[in-house]
């Protein structure tokens, strides 16, 4: 903390009235009523509410739907965390190699990072389409892919689909990485260790551990919520619900259904499993990593 | 030797990496200039047709929607307000609840800062009915304040500012002290110009956030004359190649803000020098 401040006073509410303000209006409030919504039940003729306790919870952990959709964000997150990650890393270090037109590489593998995700899932689809989808006649020639059928083929377009514009930011974010690490730590290992490949384990792969873990949270945010574009403008769950994250469940329940207990009910896990992550995060793994 | 050889290694990696990037959108472009009979009988383009003026116009300024009382242009417009909007105020609040989160000394400092920072945890797409209830309790559904302002107070862009104030030497305020400044005086001509890179990666941060939200707008317009682009995508009518061509015109406005001010960008976002 700063060592010289003002002393508290009103204007410092001041200041800080704005985004409280927006935030109490927009968030905080919206937030009660979802654990308002997740506690009660409306009766069949949207009458009144009638607290239920535990009820929409016990429902949607019965709920085969309810599994099927938390299967999917889990493996939708891990391979799009993995894909992403790998190939940014991939792109970054060669880019950092490189003597000539950096800064070229720089613009011409940044831009997909803008692209806003329902875009991505509005093209995605043109090369999806069975009448003229490019990669959907590839994949049927090599093996018969058919999304609208098969629940393998569909998490392969939707893993597609959501990897391609987040490579970029995976990119620019280990590109910085890699440009932090001091000149003289990669002289000395290059003294020490003349294998390219081993040194980078073993000295620069390190070294971009917080790099690392914080494009994890990063990826895996983005697989949670921002895929939302993505798959509605996509398979929307097809074959049959397989491809339905855990947001976009709650979201057909309570927009499409109707039904705000369980979307409501839905949210607080989403909220709890967020939560878990991020304390996940800060207790085990900041802890074990070095920061220089 | 074997320098040129890892280098030349390195640039056929990063070419394929380019390719992969830019071919679909390419395809997209291409396709987008050719007529919807070509499309249908030989499948998406590698090159350019001769239609693109044709198609482009018509998009622009074809009255689409249910009603058939919007226009693609009306939409980029739309899109434009509320971008602007969402990045002008979101930077605005987030440098100011920073200030007074880094530079004043209360007690409350820690619960404060919590009451901004676990906002990160509960994204929009997580309370999405509650705060449409909201939004139409308050009448603000259809409107351009009921999209700008309940997504623009962002935790991660106070984050940011708060990092940077706490690299700012002390002896600044010191001597903004001596000099006889206020607490007003002191961020406004002090604080807010050493800001500047930052506030202009956070601005393109929060343009790109704002142009590009889907869930939101299409929750809070059901009257077509506040639709955007992005979400305006899936409800246009027309013929294959007017949808190429609205894809690729959705993409500009934030590519070339991204392309053009990537400098400053990056500079903010991870204060390079």
């Amino acid at each position: 903390m700063k060592k010289v401040q003002f002393k508290s006073s009103y204007s410092q509410y001041l200041f800080l009235a704005p985004q409280l303000g927006i935030l109490l209006i927009f968030l905080y409030w919206p937030i009660i009523q979802t654990f308002r919504d997740a506690f009660t039940m409306q009766d069949a003729f949207g009458f009144g509410t009638q607290f239920v306790w535990f009820d929409n919870f016990l429902f949607i952990f019965d709920d085969p739907a309810y599994w099927i959709a938390f299967k999917f964000t889990i493996i939708y997150s891990f391979v799009i965390t993995l894909i992403t990650a790998s190939i940014g890393l991939l792109l970054a270090v060669q880019a950092n190699n490189v003597m000539h037109g950096k800064s070229a590489y720089k613009t011409l593998l940044i831009w997909p990072y803008a692209i806003a995700p329902a875009v991505v899932g509005v093209m995605a689809n043109y090369f999806f389409s069975e009448r003229f989808g490019l990669l959907y006649h590839l994949f049927n020639n090599l093996w018969g892919f058919n999304w609208y059928e098969s629940v393998f083929d569909s998490y392969i377009y939707l893993i597609i689909a959501g990897s391609w514009k987040q490579i970029s930011a995976n990119f620019i974010f280990f590109l910085a990485g890699l440009q932090a690490i001091q000149r003289s730590v990669i002289e000395a290992s290059m003294i020490d260790c003349k294998n390219s490949v081993r040194r980078f384990w073993t000295i620069t792969f390190p070294l971009l551990m917080p790099t690392t873990f914080f494009l994890i949270i990063i990826n895996i945010t983005y697989a949670f919520f921002d895929t939302f574009g993505i798959i509605d403008t996509t398979t929307i769950g097809a074959p049959s619900g397989e491809t339905r994250t855990l947001v976009y469940k709650a979201y057909m329940d309570g927009f499409r259904g109707l039904d705000l207990g369980s979307a409501g009910a839905q949210s607080i896990m989403m909220m709890f499993i967020v939560l878990f992550i991020t304390i996940f995060q800060f207790r085990y793994i900041e802890g074990r990593i070095h920061y220089n | 030797m074997t320098r040129l050889i890892t280098s030349g290694f390195s640039h056929f990696i990063l070419f394929i990496g380019i390719l992969i990037m830019i071919v679909p959108v390419w395809m997209i472009f291409a396709s987008s200039t050719h007529t919807g009979l070509t499309i249908n009988t030989h499948g998406l383009q590698m090159f350019l047709g001769d239609s693109f003026y044709e198609n482009y116009m018509r998009v622009l300024l074809y009255q689409g929607g249910f009603f058939k009382e919007i226009t693609a242009l009306k939409m980029f417009l739309n899109s434009f307000i509320m971008a602007t909007g969402v990045a002008i105020l979101s930077v605005i609040t987030s440098l100011m609840a920073a200030y007074a989160l880094v530079y004043y000394r209360t007690k409350y400092a820690t619960f404060l800062f919590w009451i901004i920072f676990v906002t990160i945890l509960v994204p929009l797409e997580l309370r999405i009915f509650p705060t449409y209830s909201v939004m139409a309790e308050l009448n603000l559904v259809n409107s351009y304040f009921g999209l700008i302002v309940p997504i623009s107070a962002s935790a991660i862009a106070t984050l940011f500012f708060r990092q940077f104030y706490k690299t700012v030497p002390d002896e600044l305020l010191e001597s903004a002290k001596l000099d006889g400044a206020n607490t007003w005086r002191f961020f406004v001509d002090f604080l807010v110009p050493l800001s500047k890179t930052m506030i202009v990666a956070m601005l393109i941060f929060m343009f790109v956030f704002g142009y590009n939200q889907y869930l939101w707008p299409l929750l809070v317009t059901s009257s077509e004359q506040y639709w955007t682009v992005v979400m305006g995508l899936k409800m246009m009518s027309g013929s294959i190649v007017h949808r190429f061509a609205f894809v690729m015109m959705s993409m500009v406005p934030p590519i070339l803000i991204i392309i053009v001010l990537q400098k400053h960008f990056i500079k903010g976002v991870f204060q390079d020098k």
